[in-house]
Formats: C-alpha cells, sequence, structure tokens
C-alpha cells in the first residue's frame, strides 16, 4: 500500500470529530474521501499530511509508519496558496528549493513541466494575473514537483465556477493518464468523485466515520460525456442513499 | 480620459491653498500688520534661504549622516529584535511589554541626558535617532511577521519546510508592506531626531544652526532652516516610496488585469 490509515480517531474539546477511520490507497490509484461539510474531512487530511496528530491510531506510507510527521506526501487545498510576491515559476519551483536545490536550477527544472501542464508563458507573471483556474494548475504543478509518491488534495477545485472546473476535470484526468500520481481527493462533490476516481470511501455520521466503499469500475482515460450515461447516474444513486443511510 | 479629471484637481486645489496662504502671508508682512522682524516674508525667506544656501548644506550633511547612521542601525536592530520575538515565544512575551513602556518615555527628555552621558559629539545624536526609529520599526515588521496566512506556513510545513525557511519564504517578504510604513515614518523621525538632539548641544548640523541663527534673532534664515527640514523629510519619504515600489513588483498588478 502507497499509503494507509489505521483505526485514526481525533477529538477537539471533548467532541470526537472523526472515528476509526482506515483506508488504504493503491500504488497510482485516485481514491476519493466524499462526505459533507464540516464532516471532519479537513481533520483528517491534517492528520495524513502530518500537521496534527490523531489521539489513537497510524498513518503508514510504504509500510512506514509517519503519524505526526510532516513532508512525506505532496499537499494541495481549495486555496491556491501560490506565494502572492513569487512569479508563478518561483512558486512553482518552492519545493525544489525547499530541498536545497538553488533557485536557478529549481526554476529551469520547474519550467520543464509548464507545457504539460498548461502553463506555458505564465512563468514570469505574479499569481494575480493569473485566472483561477490557471492558480490551481500551477498549485497542482507545485504538488507535484514536491515529489512524493503520494498527492493529498483537499477540494482542490471546489472554489471554481461550474465551466472552469469541468474543464480543468477534463485537464486533470489528462495530466494523471501521463504522471501516474497515487492521489487521495477529498471532496464533497458526488460529480467529482465518480468522474475522478478509481473508488470512493463515503465518510458520514458524527463523529465522522467510514459508511461506504464504492468502486468506480470505469475504465480511464473516462469519456467527456461520462458524467451523462445512465451508468454514471446509477453509480450516483448508489452514492446518494449511502450518505442518506448513515 | 475622464480618469484624470480627479488626479488634477486633487493636485490643484492644494496648490491653490498654498499659493493663497503664501499671499496672505506675505500682504501681511508687506503691509506691516506683523513686524518684518518677528515674521518675515515668503521671499525675505527665500533670499535667506539663498544666500546660506553654502552653511545650510554643509549642516545638512552633518544631519542627514547621523540621521542614516541612526536609521540604518535602527532598521538592522529591529530586524534582530523582531525575528527573535517572532521565532521565540519567550522573547516576545518578555519583551513586548517593554517596547511598549519605552515608548511612553519622551524622547525629547532623554535628549539632555544622552547628552551628559555621551557627550557633545555624534554619539548622542544617533543614539536619539535609533531610539525613535526602533520602535515603529520593530511593531511594522512584527505585525508584517504576523500577517503572513497561516495556510501558507501549513503549506510549508506540509513540504517539510523549516522554521527559518518559512521565515526566509513566507514572513520576510509578507512583511514587506508594513517594513516599509514603518521605513517611511522612521524615516521623517529620523531627520527631526536629528535636529532636536543637535539643539542641544554639539558643533555642526542643522540643529545647531538653527540655535545659532535664533539667538541673533535672524528670523528669516530660521525659517530658511525650517523649510530646508521639511524639504529634506519629503525627499526621504519619497525615496522610501521609490524603494518600495522597486523591492515590491508583485504589489503593482491589479488582479484585474490577465
Amino acid at each position: 500500500m502507497k499509503l494507509e490509515t489505521r483505526g485514526i480517531t481525533k477529538s477537539f474539546d471533548g467532541t470526537r470529530i472523526i472515528e476509526d477511520i482506515s483506508i488504504t490507497l493503491g500504488e497510482g490509484e485516485l481514491v476519493c474521501l466524499l462526505g459533507v461539510s464540516g464532516g471532519g474531512k479537513t481533520t483528517l487530511f491534517n492528520i495524513i499530511a502530518g500537521l496534527s496528530k490523531p489521539d489513537s491510531g497510524q498513518v503508514l506510507i510504504d509500510d512506514e509508519d509517519v503519524t505526526g510527521k510532516p513532508g512525506h506526501v505532496s499537499y494541495m487545498l481549495q486555496k491556491d496558496l501560490l506565494l502572492p510576491f513569487r512569479k508563478v515559476a518561483d512558486n512553482v519551483a518552492l519545493p525544489l528549493e525547499l530541498a536545497g536545490t538553488d533557485r536557478k536550477t529549481a526554476r529551469a527544472e520547474a519550467m520543464r513541466y509548464f507545457e504539460q501542464f498548461g502553463l506555458q508563458g505564465t512563468e514570469d507573471r505574479y499569481p494575480a494575473q493569473l485566472s483561477g483556474g490557471m492558480r490551481q494548475r500551477a498549485a497542482l504543478l507545485r504538488t507535484y514537483l514536491f515529489g512524493k509518491s503520494v498527492a493529498l488534495l483537499d477540494e482542490p477545485f471546489s472554489a471554481l465556477d461550474t465551466i472552469t472546473k469541468s474543464a480543468i476535470h477534463r485537464w486533470y484526468l489528462d495530466v494523471m493518464e501521463q504522471i501516474h500520481l497515487s492521489t487521495l481527493f477529498i471532496t464533497h462533490d458526488i460529480d467529482e468523485a465518480i468522474l475522478l476516481s478509481d473508488r470512493i470511501y463515503i465518510l458520514s455520521g458524527r463523529p465522522g466515520h467510514i459508511t461506504d466503499e464504492i468502486h468506480i469500475n470505469v475504465p480511464k482515460p473516462r469519456a467527456g460525456d461520462f458524467t451523462l450515461t445512465p451508468e454514471f447516474l446509477a453509480y450516483k444513486r448508489q452514492i446518494i442513499e449511502a450518505m442518506h443511510l448513515s | 480620459m475622464t480618469r484624470r479629471h480627479p488626479s488634477i484637481t486633487s493636485k490643484l486645489a492644494p496648490a491653490v491653498l498654498i499659493a493663497v496662504l503664501l499671499a496672505v502671508w506675505q500682504l501681511c508682512s508687506d503691509l506691516g500688520v506683523v513686524p518684518k522682524f518677528m515674521l518675515p516674508s515668503p521671499t525675505d525667506v527665500v533670499t535667506a534661504f539663498v544666500e546660506d544656501f553654502p552653511a545650510l548644506m554643509t549642516h545638512a550633511r552633518v544631519s542627514l549622516s547621523e540621521a542614516f547612521l541612526g536609521l540604518g542601525t535602527a532598521v538592522i536592530l529591529s530586524f534582530v529584535v523582531a525575528f527573535l520575538m517572532d521565532q521565540f515565544r519567550v522573547v516576545r512575551e518578555a519583551v513586548y511589554p517593554l517596547l511598549i513602556l519605552t515608548q511612553t518615555v519622551p524622547t525629547v527628555a532623554i535628549a539632555p541626558l544622552l547628552v551628559l552621558w555621551l557627550g557633545y559629539g555624534i554619539l548622542p545624536k544617533v543614539v536619539l535617532i535609533v531610539i525613535t526609529c526602533f520602535f515603529p520599526m520593530t511593531i511594522g515588521l512584527l505585525s508584517g511577521f504576523a500577517s503572513a496566512d497561516p495556510d501558507f506556513i501549513h503549506m510549508m510545513r506540509a513540504m517539510g519546510a523549516s522554521n527559518w525557511q518559512i521565515f526566509r519564504y513566507v514572513k520576510l517578504p509578507s512583511s514587506a508592506e508594513q517594513f516599509f510604513s514603518g521605513l517611511r515614518i522612521s524615516a521623517s523621525y529620523s531627520v527631526v531626531g536629528a535636529v532636536i538632539s543637535e539643539w542641544l548641544g554639539g558643533f555642526e548640523g542643522l540643529g545647531v544652526y538653527m540655535m545659532r541663527v535664533k539667538k541673533s534673532y535672524a528670523f528669516d534664515k530660521m525659517f530658511a532652516v525650517i523649510f530646508l527640514i521639511s524639504v529634506i523629510s519629503l525627499i526621504l519619504i519619497k525615496a522610501v516610496d521609490l524603494l518600495k515600489k522597486k523591492s515590491m513588483p508583485w504589489n503593482l498588478i491589479h488582479s484585474g488585469e490577465h
């Protein structure tokens, strides 16, 4: 397993937020964690990223215990978190610089991916000059360049408008075809979850726990009209029922 | 085209007001409303300024070097203190009240003490300027460091960044805006600080010159010095603004343009 959590439980101020979360993520797999807002998704995210410690349970990456240790997964949020005072290329190259590469080499290394990520021409612009969709692309490239074999994405596209969002989904699936990143994708968007993932965990209840696991058995790359097929709707119905049952 | 109008009127209105005030001042002086030896007319001040120009420049050079030395020291010192306060909670909690407390002590009041302790040379002047400028610089930097978005810091930590890297890549650049507001205030404080400390004793400088012309009741020269001091302050403030523009190129970008 690339990533595995075992029995993660966490409380804040005496209120249990998540309980006994055990999930797995295989090599090259894209797994969605689907749940309503405020259901403990971000708590779990921070624990997996090593930014906070669980009350009990473990986080394993490549079978190594990394509970409470940051720096083992690549990380991306809904907010693009591009530093406003760095040019796009320098922002994207940041993880390389943090690892000790000098600025010039890091920049050159990052620029090699600009075309593949559809970012050509934005190298010397500041983030404020880019559209929301472009900023998320840059953020994803930065996440990728962090170079960890597991990526953790917390609602990365949920701040985008519907049209930009469906464009970026298509782009995302394309890019993922080429870079094979093992990804845990956290979202509250059912359509997004079905469209992108190989497997979906449903997180619900209070405290939040895993109530269901659904395999999306549709080969990738998925066609643009996949979201309009009866198959897609069947999955959607199944998920809606699963979320209501809990 | 329509956008140009407000900027013209916004410059025109104060210019007209200044011209009117100057004219009233000139008239009061010419018509003898106020005795000439007490309030010299604007033309007298200009004449004094031109006649005394070489002397003014010599003294200005002295005051300016004190101001720069003091300001430079204050900037370096404030960086060190603000950095330590940012990195170590204990330092922050210990130093912060002290910092506020020192601000309640009027610098003008301790200036005579500094002269007694440190003599009539350049040292008491520089020390006074450092004391005056240190506070706005440190507070500016501290709140600048604290203004860094905590999500940036989380992200950096998740990418395995060290405390120093978080400081260098996130907190330091985030403080640029506040640093320059602090520097702007401090730059004008430094000139005023130099002049005030020179009043209390010294051999050269605009403050010394001011005391000298005051004793000889040369009010026109007095006004010429005051005029010079405000010009110097204005130039310094403009220089800081220019430096800010140069060092923060991302600030010139409006988010609407892409």
